[in-house]
């Protein structure tokens, strides 16, 4: 059964159709890119899934459970985490404190909550920043954090925006590699890019959505071929050749 | 769980319990009335700031209506003794009670509002309760409420012209704040409160519920702010909306937390002990009309704590966080 089911999900802001009509499945233990040009919808159907906006129309189930409307705290609770494209760090507190925010979401225990973290900084490889506060990061340590804390919640889905994007290709390719391990983990992950040659070396599968469709579901092989994402992504010249 | 974490926490309860002893025990040599007044002064709005700490510093939700829940809080404790004999040491835990409820009451619309809205919110709830209480005879309208004197004794809370009971009473108060502080330091609530405090998009990312975080913060806040309320109209034995609830006790409330250092565990009672005998000397030393002198040399205080530590003075104690760990 997938893990994740969306269904017809539309959603507009001010008579802009942000998401019209999108469906598909995520299977367990799969890393699944969502992809697509600048205003395509990504972000707007992250926030969908992840609780912090609720569709206009459709259904989002999760192990076959309604999601959709939940907000996002029921969403933390029933197991779906996220990143922001834009990094949101708790920057008066620690790094090892930030992912304690995060453990708490599994445990009252302050004591069982500071091991989760630690645990959880040693598998992202930001232990040795753990007593530094987070804004002295650097800006790939603080994407890492970010998956920390989000991981520290116990999710079974796993929502990357843009996490790579902006990284020099070592750090991507850390980053990368940090994804892999997290699904090796058994978390399903959907990864938001815009960047095709980063994300589809990555990925299972790819969602293409472009003006706010869902413009092709397929394999990367097929993905790069597909004269629709060519046209999307280049203009009607390139789709030709 | 033996980290550093838990030998700062045990370190503070020692060196709280020593600061406690000293307390104690000191002021039993003092025989100056007008210092032990300033020392139980200090001591009450240590308490005050302790308790502001925990909603606007832990949890960074600014109120300036806090003399709302104070001037409640000696309202309750001073009527249930007048009008029902019901003894002011029950009553102060009502007045608690009262303080927490109206907190919460405060809380349920304006925590819809976000940053400075919530502030500016507060500020006129704090003047609607003041006005209210100005013009409702029961509770002694503008003429305020006299505390029958009694016999002196425990029940009553009343030590005649003794100061050092009243003292001990206020540093029990300003005490248990503290140690709310430092349970709440060990909890989950410290960590999902700062997280609200610092991005609530991303708090609730992680699961934190927003508003009952918030709504938690103010219970406790409210509560103990009315506990003081209580213990100030017990000391002072004649309360009015003018010496109880008026705006410029909610300032007098936030500032030592402010100036000793926002959402720390120390900034509260270290900006008391400079800033209300800082207070209490300028207003007798500079005069009857003294009350704007020493409004402007908080002022000046402000302006320069913020220029030169804007952390607040704890930080000057604490060792440099950003060197090397």
């Amino acid at each position: 059964m997938a893990l994740l089911e969306i269904r017809g999900v539309s959603k507009s802001f001010g008579g802009v159709a942000a998401n019209v009509d999108i469906s598909f499945v995520v299977e367990p233990g799969e890393i699944l890119g969502l992809i697509g040009p600048n205003g395509a919808g990504k972000t707007s159907l992250f926030n969908a899934i992840a609780g912090e906006v609720t569709p206009d129309a459709g259904e989002i189930l999760l192990d076959g459970a309604r999601v959709s409307g939940l907000g996002p705290v029921a969403c933390a609770g029933r197991g779906i985490a996220r990143t922001f494209q834009v990094v949101r760090s708790f920057d008066s507190m620690t790094v090892l404190e930030n992912v304690m925010v995060g453990a708490f979401s599994r445990t009252a225990s302050a004591g069982a909550a500071m091991k989760a973290a630690e645990e959880t900084l040693e598998f992202c490889g930001l232990a040795p920043r753990a007593a530094r506060l987070a804004w002295e990061l650097s800006p790939p340590e603080k994407r890492r954090l970010e998956v920390a804390r989000a991981l520290a919640t116990q999710p079974r889905l796993l929502l990357l925006d843009e996490m790579l994007t902006g990284l020099t290709p070592t750090e991507a390719q850390e980053g990368v590699q940090l994804v892999r391990a997290v699904r090796d983990r058994g978390i399903t992950v959907i990864m938001v890019e815009h960047v095709m040659e980063i994300v589809l070396p990555l990925v299972s599968r790819a969602v293409v959505l472009n003006l706010g469709r869902v413009l092709t579901i397929g394999v990367p092989g097929e993905i790069v071929k597909n004269p629709d994402v060519i046209r999307a992504y280049l203009g009607d010249r390139y789709a030709a050749a | 769980m033996d980290n550093f974490i838990t030998r700062r926490r045990r370190h503070e309860l020692l060196v709280a319990a020593g600061l406690l002893v000293f307390a104690i025990v000191a002021p039993m040599f003092i025989k100056d009335v007008t210092t032990l007044n300033v020392i139980i002064l200090s001591l009450l709005f240590a308490g005050l700031a302790q308790a502001w700490n925990i909603l606007g510093g832990y949890c960074g939700q600014i109120s300036l209506g806090h003399a709302l829940y104070f001037g409640m809080g000696s309202y309750v404790s001073t009527l249930l003794y007048v009008h029902a004999a019901v003894p002011p040491s029950l009553g102060m835990f009502a007045a608690a009670a009262v303080g927490g409820l109206a907190a919460l009451l405060v809380g349920w619309p304006c925590f819809r509002l976000s940053g400075h809205y919530y502030a500016i919110a507060t500020v006129v709830v704090g003047e609607i309760g003041y006005l209210l209480f100005l013009n409702w005879d029961y509770v002694g309208g503008a003429t305020g409420v006299y505390i029958p004197i009694a016999r002196p004794s425990l029940l009553n809370l009343q030590f005649g012209k003794d100061k050092l009971p009243y003292l001990h009473l206020v540093l029990a108060f300003c005490a248990a704040t503290w140690l709310a502080a430092w349970v709440i330091e060990g909890s989950r609530w410290f960590y999902a409160w700062r997280a609200v405090k610092d991005d609530v998009v991303a708090a609730r990312s992680l699961g934190v519920n927003i508003f009952s975080s918030k709504m938690a913060a103010a219970a406790i806040s409210g509560a103990f702010t009315g506990l003081g309320g209580a213990i100030y109209g017990l000391y002072v034995g004649y309360i009015d909306p003018d010496s109880v609830m008026a705006g410029h006790f909610s300032i007098l409330i936030a500032l030592p937390a402010v100036l000793g250092g926002v959402g720390t565990l120390w900034g509260p009672i270290l900006g008391a002990a400079l800033l209300i005998p800082m207070k209490e000397l300028s207003s007798s030393y500079l005069g009857g009309s003294g009350r704007g002198v020493d409004l402007m040399l908080y002022g000046a205080m402000i302006v320069i704590v913020a220029l030169a530590q804007p952390q607040g003075v704890v930080s000057l104690f604490r060792r440099r966080a950003h060197g090397p760990a």
